[in-house]
């Protein structure tokens, strides 16, 4: 099979996703008998190139031009349809950050073929299957593409390992054809939100609050221990119902599904549409005051205490260890 | 302003699932079936402009017999006319299917914005308003938390990790709705006594012009199963600052989380 990937890069840096995508591509290629190859664009992107070929790409497509500066699915879109065509692509990933999610449909319509998103398990033997959430998690279902035709697949970031795979990632210049007016939403500014924290889409450490947190202000506790641990902070939706965090926090069924490696629930109860959300996490840490809270049926360890008192301690403890103490 | 907004009738956020006896669907039992949470801000939206610019507010589900509840409620909520594309061929429509039976009835239904819901519950696939906007040939913007209309002229903020981007456009286009574009509005005890006299306009495979044949789904599903049920964790006991540090030292040798 012939898996091309498109490789996402914000200010001329690679997504960890991009490269957790490109192994996948990688191992599909080898499993199958194919080969893999991926597509950059931006501008002065070409040396991004190394990274994908060490990642497993034989190829990398690069469309390098002000047009891609800034992204737009218009571009990206016509641009990574391209490089399908000529690759001969007959699997195309994408990871399914913002990005990929955004931009992964309009290539396959234009294509004219299927897309599976979110896709968090392959299975190669005796055929290709592909695992994916439904009911954000509650359910996994299980699905073979037609034989014969291509597809595409959004790949959840955070579930699949980058791994080691020299490939020569030679660059080939991709002839796009793109021209200014075929963009025709174009993105005038982004504005990033205040903080240095990561979002919890891509985060392998996520503190999340709930109602218990009791206000705003009392988040800094919560982002004290995410900043100690290289995390993002996260909500219940009953803390962003209440205003003291923005819904882009939220996790759950109406917020975001996540697995990262570590998900600590701090005064959360644990609802059905929360769970929903996050128990694929790796690791779950739960601090509640009622022993009785169903987040402590899905947790790996559980604290029944007062988080006012716990994470602050945690985060004191976590720090004397990084110390070495 | 005319506007068309694709709703989809899911089961609501409550359900417990479980796997059909056939291994292959989810048996949602007593199930309480709604508009999808995220369609309900895109009728919102729709009903909103209406209020400001004139013209109508259509909505649109692809959908079996039942889905008419979720078409009413959104004639409750205030829209003028609902169309449901209900047919036989629809019943295992993936979200390429829906996005072109979709586009088949959108070409009957002259308008000038298109909205939907960011993503359908259940589903979880995010991609038929993107779908739909490709195959008509016109914009995207898709997980959109703010929108100036001037003229034809858009502004519109959509999320993206840790920020948001701000994106112009102009009409027509496909803008799929995301929580924060506004407060959904429940509808009025008037709305509901008029949205059981609007008329709901059926469409078949055939009214569409669509072969049935082109429908069948992009993937064949193979399994459904529900998650591996987590192994019984460890409540730990002692003193507050004990236990913090029992936790970090788990989390550290056991789980090797940090
Ligand atoms: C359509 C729909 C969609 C939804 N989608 C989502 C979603 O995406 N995500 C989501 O999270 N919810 C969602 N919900 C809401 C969900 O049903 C719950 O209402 C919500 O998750 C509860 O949030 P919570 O756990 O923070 O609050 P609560 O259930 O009120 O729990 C607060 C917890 O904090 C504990 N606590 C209080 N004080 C302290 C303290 N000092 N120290 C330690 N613990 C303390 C309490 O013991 C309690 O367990 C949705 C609901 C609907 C109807």
């Amino acid at each position: 099979m012939k898996v091309l990937v498109f490789a996402e890069q914000r200010d001329g840096k690679l997504k960890k996703a991009s490269l957790e995508a490109m192994s996948v591509g990688r191992d599909l290629a080898d499993a199958t008998g194919g080969s893999a190859a991926a597509v950059v664009l931006g501008q002065g992107v070409a040396g991004l190139a190394e990274a994908l070929g060490k990642a497993g790409a034989e190829k990398v497509f690069v469309g390098d031009d002000a047009l891609f500066a800034q992204y737009s699915n218009d571009a990206y879109g016509l641009a990574v349809g391209k490089a399908a065509q000529v690759f001969g692509a007959e699997a195309l990933l994408f990871s399914a950050t913002a990005m990929g999610k955004d931009l992964a449909p309009k290539v396959t319509a234009r294509l004219g073929i299927g897309l599976l998103s979110d896709v968090t398990g392959i299975v190669t033997e005796g055929g290709v299957l592909f695992r994916r959430p439904i009911y954000a998690g509650k359910a996994f279902a299980t699905l073979a593409p037609q034989s014969g035709k291509p597809f595409g697949l959004t790949l959840r970031p955070n579930v699949f390992p980058v791994k080691d795979s020299p490939k020569a990632g030679e660059v080939v210049s991709l002839d796009h054809g793109v021209v200014p007016g075929d963009i025709k939403a174009v993105v005038e500014k982004i504005v990033t939100a205040q903080g240095e924290l990561l979002d919890v889409a891509e985060a392998n450490v996520i503190v999340s609050g709930g109602r218990g947190m009791k206000g705003p202000e009392n988040y800094k506790i919560l982002e004290d221990l995410a900043r100690e641990m290289g995390g993002a902070v996260g909500a219940s939706r009953a803390a962003v119902d209440a205003g003291w965090i923005s819904h882009s926090h939220q996790v759950g069924q109406t917020g975001k599904v996540v697995s990262p490696g570590l998900y600590i629930a701090c005064g959360i109860s644990g609802a059905i549409q929360h769970l929903a959300g996050m128990s694929s996490s790796k690791v779950i840490v739960a601090i509640n005051k009622d022993p009785e809270a169903p987040i402590f049926k899905v947790a790996t360890y559980g604290i029944v205490g007062d988080l006012f008192e716990v994470v602050p301690l945690f985060t004191q403890a976590v720090k004397a260890m990084k110390a070495g103490a | 302003m005319n506007v068309l907004v694709c709703v989809k009738h899911v089961p609501d956020t409550e359900t417990r699932v479980k796997v059909a006896a056939d291994g292959l669907h989810l048996d949602l039992g007593e199930a309480n079936w709604v508009v999808n949470p995220y369609d309900e801000y895109a009728v919102e939206q729709g009903l909103q402009l209406k209020e400001k610019l004139g013209g109508e507010v259509t909505v649109i589900t692809v959908g079996g017999d039942d889905a008419t509840k979720s078409l009413r409620q959104a004639l409750a909520m205030g829209a003028d006319k609902a169309v449901l594309c209900s047919d036989p061929a629809f019943e295992d429509a993936d979200p390429w299917s829906t996005a072109r039976i979709l586009a088949a009835a959108a070409a009957k239904l002259p308008c000038d914005l298109i909205l939907s819901g960011k993503h359908g519950v259940g589903g979880d696939n995010q991609q038929v308003g993107s779908l739909l906007g490709q195959l008509m040939g016109i914009p995207v913007v898709t997980v959109v938390t703010g929108m100036d209309l001037e003229g034809t002229s858009l502004m519109l903020k959509r999320e993206i990790e840790g920020g948001t981007e701000v994106v112009k456009a102009s009409l027509p286009c496909v803008i799929s709705c995301q929580k924060g574009l506004n407060e959904p509005r429940y509808p009025s005890l008037k709305g509901i006594m008029a949205a059981k006299k609007k008329e709901i306009t059926a469409w078949k495979a055939a009214d569409l012009g669509l072969d049935p044949a082109t429908l069948a789904p992009s993937f064949q599903l193979k399994k459904m199963e529900l998650p591996p049920p987590r192994p019984a964790g460890k409540i730990l006991s002692g003193e507050i600052p004990d236990q913090v540090k029992e936790l970090v030292k788990l989390l550290h040798d056991e789980a090797k989380a940090i």
